[in-house]
């Protein structure tokens, strides 16, 4: 693998909670705490974990559409925080993104070759008259068809409308592809389409992907390197293979054992978190893990464990891997 | 390309020739549905085309002052009869709907784009600009509008604005004083589309401000804005009547509904010569309940909610 093409350090994210009648901070919602990760030109870095633990805002902080708290995230080298505004509207084309819901993330009002074509124009990127063609031709690529360039977005299913997300993303020829749970709002047979689609896109263009999900068999399917968040930090880092066959942390562990096998015959030990994910607007002191974690002791509600780096290539933050 | 072929599997796709439904023809589908809105509109382009056309037919002229006919009941020569300087009513109240239309339509305009473009600023950029326009409006809803309407009117009176131009300053005053309504409902509106996942993706889209406000967040306030435009118009139509009626807003010698039925604002007038008064009042009531109706019907049909 290549050189870092994104290389996120202690990013932070902390959404107010205003309260009374002057709408005081009263506290925040630490909703990405503390994460760093690097991703390679060329891979799906994969970004699991339960829901509200922070995945997506660490998707949407790194393309800045929040802005950030503290830290730093850099694109191709260049600081992405640093840039004025409007070279930041020039670099968008090559960082993009998909989200999770295809029914919000289209304006009803906009016929689907408008929104796919827009971005094109607003950039300059294309002439006017052979917006059309290109925009059809990325129709096709993403398996629409050319009749569907009039048509309003109510008009389509779930699985279509994620193919005009993916469409509207890919035109600008993007390096950087923040997929936002692309698959968890439709029915089990169009996530493999949009499963195959996106692999096969990044094979093509040789796009680098964040992918973010809960679930941990499409990351599976998809990544080569993979991140566990837990309430807003890193929990465990490593690539595919490592996370899957050696597991350090034991929130990992407990999650792996939640994946179904279509095996009934086959026995293997349950792991069953106790209890809910605490708030993050309030995370337990020490290690966020210590109120459901089977091993935990004295020193993991005393001191954050560190992230390191255990084995070459996997990192963890707990105290006893 | 592993890509599953869409067009195989999707039913419409021999129907590609057909218009596309787009938001607007759906909501034009429920308003011709709604009988009542139907009723409303066709009365509304019935009244426009009587007050701008019929004139053209009338054999009398607006400044036809014969006193031998003074005050009398409708006839075969005068349908509605004549005033008290002899003019035929009938071309007066035609004329006087110009007026009293025109008022409605224009001040409403003003209102809207003013108010459209204040409140898309304050929703768009929030912050200060948020609060500078909040606050103007607050001001503006608490003033007494029929005070500052009379005031506003009195000094008109006092300049010896020419009665000619008179009634274009009213239009502005009342646009202006409307504004604030249709500039809270489109903040409203901003703000929550702001929030809207598809506003993030033209962000990540870097669409530029301009096209994010005109293209993606105006369309989507059209639905409001237009039915509080209608029900604006009926508010305007009934503050010209009301001011001239007071002498204050159309002035003699245009016609206007308002100022037609304080002709009549003697005892006499008023039991022993209804045709001076009920037409314009007439007018004016239905214009009114018209225009609310189609404002009604058209709430119902750019709802997406009540989508059927």
């Amino acid at each position: 693998m290549g050189e870092a093409l994104i290389e996120v350090k202690n990013l932070k994210k902390y959404f107010p909670i205003t309260g009374g009648v002057f709408q005081r901070t009263v506290g925040y919602v630490k909703a990405v705490d503390d994460v760093s990760f690097d991703i390679r030109r060329g891979e799906s870095f994969g970004l699991v974990g339960e829901s509200g633990c922070g995945k997506s805002t660490t998707g949407r902080t790194i393309l800045r559409l929040h802005e950030k708290t503290a830290g730093e995230v850099r694109f191709k080298g260049q600081d992405l925080f640093g840039l004025p505004k409007n070279k930041l509207r020039e670099l968008r084309p090559e960082l993009q993104i998909v989200f999770q819901d295809p029914f919000s993330s289209l304006n009803p009002r906009i016929k689907v070759g408008e929104a796919i074509g827009e971005a094109l124009l607003e950039h300059g990127l294309i002439e006017r008259k052979k917006l059309k063609e290109k925009v059809v031709e990325t129709l096709e690529i993403c398996g629409l068809a050319s009749y569907h360039y009039d048509r309003f977005p109510h008009e389509f299913s779930g699985g279509q409308r994620q193919r005009i997300g993916i469409a509207r993303a890919l035109i600008l020829n993007p390096d950087f592809i923040v997929a936002d749970e692309p698959v968890s709002a439709l029915d089990v047979s169009i996530q493999a389409q949009i499963i195959n689609l996106l692999s096969d896109l990044q094979k093509e263009r040789q796009l680098t992907y964040l992918f973010i999900s809960h679930d941990l068999s499409v990351v599976e399917h998809l990544c080569d390197r993979i991140g566990v968040m837990y309430l807003g930090s890193m929990a465990e880092m490593a690539d595919k293979k490592a996370l899957f066959s050696n597991p350090l942390h034991p929130y990992t562990k407990a999650l792996l054992s939640a994946i179904p096998i279509p095996d009934p015959t086959l026995k293997r030990e349950r792991i069953v978190l106790q209890g809910d994910i605490p708030s993050p607007a309030n995370p337990p002191s020490g290690c966020k893990f210590h109120t459901r974690c089977p091993l935990a002791s004295d020193i993991c509600k005393k001191e954050i464990p560190a992230f390191r780096e255990a084995e070459p290539g996997h990192f963890v933050a707990c105290h006893f891997a | 390309m592993s890509v599953i072929d869409v067009a195989k599997t999707d039913p419409t796709a021999g129907k590609a020739i057909k218009a596309p439904a787009s938001p607007w023809s759906m909501a034009l589908r429920r308003f011709t549905r709604n009988k009542l809105a139907l009723i409303g509109f066709i009365i509304l382009v019935i009244m426009f085309v009587v007050c701008f056309f019929g004139p053209l037919f009338s054999p009398y002229e607006l400044e036809d002052y014969k006193i031998s006919m003074k005050n009398k009941p409708p006839s075969a020569e005068h349908w509605l009869g004549t005033d008290n300087l002899g003019r035929d009513i009938l071309l007066r109240v035609m004329l006087a709907g110009r007026i009293s239309l025109l008022v409605g339509l224009i001040s409403t305009t003003i209102s809207v784009i003013v108010g459209a473009t204040m409140g898309s600023i304050a929703g768009f950029y929030g912050r200060v600009a948020d609060t500078v326009i909040m606050r103007i409006t607050d001001i503006f809803m608490a003033m007494p509008t029929l005070p500052i309407l009379i005031i506003l009117g009195a000094v008109l009176s006092d300049l010896k604005v020419d009665p000619k131009y008179r009634i274009f300053f009213l239009m502005l005053i009342i646009g202006i004083l409307g504004w604030t309504t249709m500039a809270r409902l489109v903040r409203g509106q901003i703000l929550s589309l702001r929030e809207m996942e598809y506003m993030q993706a033209v962000d990540a889209l870097g669409i530029r401000d301009r096209r994010k406000i005109f293209r993606h967040l105006l369309p989507n306030t059209v639905p409001i804005i237009i039915v509080a435009a209608t029900l604006s118009v009926a508010g305007a139509i009934l503050y010209e009547s009301v001011l001239s009626y007071l002498g204050i807003g159309v002035v003699p010698p245009t016609p206007s509904w308002g100022n037609m039925i304080s002709a009549a604002n003697n005892m006499i007038d008023f039991r022993k010569r209804p045709w001076l008064w009920i037409p314009p009042g007439m007018c004016i009531l239905i214009t009114v309940v018209a225009i609310n109706l189609i404002g009604d019907g058209l709430r119902d049909a750019l709802d997406p909610k009540t989508k059927k």
